[in-house]
């Protein structure tokens, strides 16, 4: 099984006809997506390579029963992208747009919590989520990826998702689901969800996770995993040696006073019984041991 | 981008909450018009973007023209851990009885608002925290809601705030929020708000983060950006769309995505190298973006060989390939460079590449087999 999408998702572009939107979506759709249809103001009743565009997300879901979002539009527009998708009837949001102001962000998040519980935000700056050979949703290279479990890999790093990926696929070790949740202040969706959803995933064996310098989810995820987390769970954290006080390229990735360092988060997912590796080649081999191990 | 004193101030003039007055000075004889204007004693205060400002002698009390004249000749051009003072902020002294602290931020854990209030202000507040943490009183706000001003009454009362001073200070909060909300804030502090003898509430300090990400919407914070004292190769890579933070070592990073920008520094340290920067030429960069960074990394002298290491995704390696061929076809690159290319369009990229590798043009098959082939070279 996989998390959050299958084979099954139905699969909206909200900025399908934008420069990104098209080369993406139609890589998604390409990859085995079901990309029914795509979203954009005045454009409605057009087309990309046969893909039906719609004026508005409600329109859209109407006309082909999609459940899942596709945001990818210019920061200005993105929280009212993820909010008409909400409002229009989807309930799996994947924002991969970068860039968006902090307030903008904790404003979407909240209304989202407060008037569709029943929504999940994905992102936003994150690479999407793919679930190999069923769905890729988002600006991961399906190429990398490899059907068949048994690992569930969770980032907050977009490249770095990437980098897990193939580290796991060049090694023979399939994934369930590979989730980038991104590193922006605000994510929809955390380690915590992830992990809760791998750990409630029959076909999910073991668990990576990428996380990086700044804020405190992977010391949060830790205290989860030493409560509720049966399956192993492999960690790298980037950042041990960039400087304090200086944003490392995502708005959330900043090592402030003592808080934030790579150092801590390692030891906090060591203390959890993680299996904390040193770059991303040394966590691809410990979880290929793992697996071998299963 | 953190701002100045005097330019948290104007920002908060601008929502309407309370400041001395005051004005800048970058000269001896500026810092005594503007004191004669805003009339004695004055404050002269240097403007740097550093804590303890006071205890390096940054923040002196002139009671006449010949006090500014003393305290803005030692002042100006005074190095506060690390940074020179080439401005200074001069206002009207206050006649303060009580001290508090006042702050919002985002709580990221919690993902709402966070208002800290304090009837101890005037130190860190970090030290409160921990000797005291009962005698800060935190605000969580739904960013949905928003803070009222019956909530900020309320807060004034909890965090013991002296009598006299809550109307005052709720209605300043509610205005605080507003500057950090609509102001598109990441951080607004005040330490100290103040209760003046004569019982007015104002904030004597000004602590602003602005949220770059929120630039395109207020076209006011471009006299900000202009006095942003920064590395000017930083300053020219901001310009060029690429995030840069130079460092000291001699490998010359290039990556795509800050968290493989971080795990390539990591990397070539792991392997016995140093990092020259970190360089994260962001999503989607296309061949332009990627040979502005190939020059950008080839002025800084200490690099003596660049790495390259895309994993694309939104960003197209046959784009990446592209760039690296242009830079090479439009500056002499001094450096040899290993690159290490996968993802989107990695199969093309490549192949652009091929007819053009050399022992200065090397490519990679893995990260970590291209950063031991960089570091070999930058150690050699």
């Amino acid at each position: 099984m996989s998390i959050f999408v299958d084979e099954n998702t139905k699969v909206i572009v909200q900025g399908l006809t934008g420069g990104q939107g098209r080369f993406h979506g139609l890589r998604n759709r390409a990859y085995g997506t079901q990309v029914v249809a795509g979203v954009t103001p005045g454009k409605g009743g057009t087309d990309v390579e046969g893909i039906p565009v719609y004026n508005t997300v409600r329109e859209a879901v109407d006309a082909t029963g999609a459940t899942a979002s596709f945001v990818v539009v210019p920061p200005p527009f993105a929280a009212g992208a993820i909010m008409e998708a909400a409002e229009g009837g989807i309930t799996f949001i994947v924002c991969i747009t970068e860039g968006i102001p902090a307030q903008d962000e904790a404003v979407t998040y909240n209304r989202l919590v407060e008037e569709f519980p029943g929504v999940r935000l994905l992102g936003p700056n994150c690479p999407g989520i793919i679930s190999p050979g069923k769905c890729n949703i988002g600006i991961t290279s399906g190429d990398i990826a490899l059907a068949g479990g048994p690992v569930g890999i969770v980032s907050r790093s977009g490249t770095l998702t990437y980098q897990a990926l193939y580290e796991l696929s060049v090694q023979g070790v399939g994934q369930t689901t590979c989730v980038g949740i991104g590193g922006d202040p605000v994510p929809g969706t955390n380690f915590i969800d992830c992990l809760s959803a791998f750990e409630a995933d029959p076909e999910t064996k073991a668990v990576m996770m990428i996380g990086e310098i700044g804020g405190s989810e992977e010391e949060r995820a830790a205290e989860w995993i030493t409560q509720h987390m049966t399956k192993p769970v492999v960690a790298y954290i980037a950042g041990v040696t960039a400087p304090p006080g200086r944003k490392m390229g995502h708005a959330g990735a900043i090592i402030s006073g003592s808080k934030g360092t790579a150092q801590a988060k390692m030891a906090a997912l060591s203390a959890a019984g993680v299996r904390v590796c040193q770059n991303p080649t040394e966590a691809g081999q410990a979880m290929v041991d793992i697996v071998a191990s299963l | 981008m953190d701002l100045f004193e005097y330019q948290g101030k104007q920002y908060f003039a601008r929502y309407g909450i309370a400041v001395s007055p005051g004005g800048v000075a970058d000269t001896v004889d500026d810092a005594l018009a503007v004191a004669e204007r805003v009339g004695y004693p004055v404050v002269v205060k240097a403007q740097v973007k550093v804590g303890g400002r006071g205890k390096a002698g940054g923040v002196k009390l002139a009671a006449n023209a010949d006090e500014v004249r003393t305290h803005a000749t030692s002042i100006l051009g005074l190095d506060i851990k690390g940074h020179v003072v080439h401005r200074l902020w001069l206002e009207r002294a206050s006649d303060i009885a009580r001290e508090y602290y006042a702050s919002f931020t985002l709580d990221r854990p919690n993902k709402v608002h966070l208002g800290m209030l304090s009837a101890q202000g005037g130190v860190e507040i970090e030290t409160v925290a921990q000797d005291d943490p009962d005698a800060i009183a935190m605000l969580s706000i739904d960013p949905v809601r928003g803070l009222d001003l019956a909530t900020a009454r309320r807060w004034v009362a909890e965090a013991g705030l002296d009598e006299e001073a809550r109307a005052q200070a709720a209605e300043l909060l509610v205005k605080l929020y507003e500057c950090y909300t609509k102001g598109d804030c990441d951080l607004t502090e005040i330490n100290p708000l103040i209760l003046t003898t004569a019982g007015t509430v104002h904030a004597l300090d000004a602590k602003v983060t602005l949220d770059e990400n929120a630039s395109y919407r207020h076209p006011e914070w471009e006299e900000f950006r202009a006095t942003e004292t920064e590395d000017p190769r930083e300053r020219r890579a901001k310009e060029k769309g690429l995030n840069y933070i130079g460092l000291d070592g001699t490998v010359g990073i290039i990556a795509n995505g800050a968290g493989l920008a971080m795990s390539t520094l990591d990397v070539v340290n792991q392997v016995g190298g140093t990092a020259a920067n970190f360089l994260d030429i962001g999503g989607g960069a296309n061949a332009d973006v990627m040979a502005a960074a190939l020059e950008l990394i080839n002025s800084d002298p200490k690099v003596t060989v660049i790495f390259v290491n895309v994993f694309g995704g939104i960003t197209r390696v046959d784009e990446v390939a592209a760039g690296v061929l242009e830079a090479l076809g439009r500056v002499t690159i001094t450096s040899p460079i290993v690159l290490r290319l996968d993802g989107t369009n990695a199969v093309e990229g490549r192949a652009l590449l091929a007819p053009h590798l050399s022992d200065t043009l090397i490519t990679e098959s893995t990260m970590l087999d291209a950063a031991r082939r960089a570091v070999a070279i930058a150690n050699a």
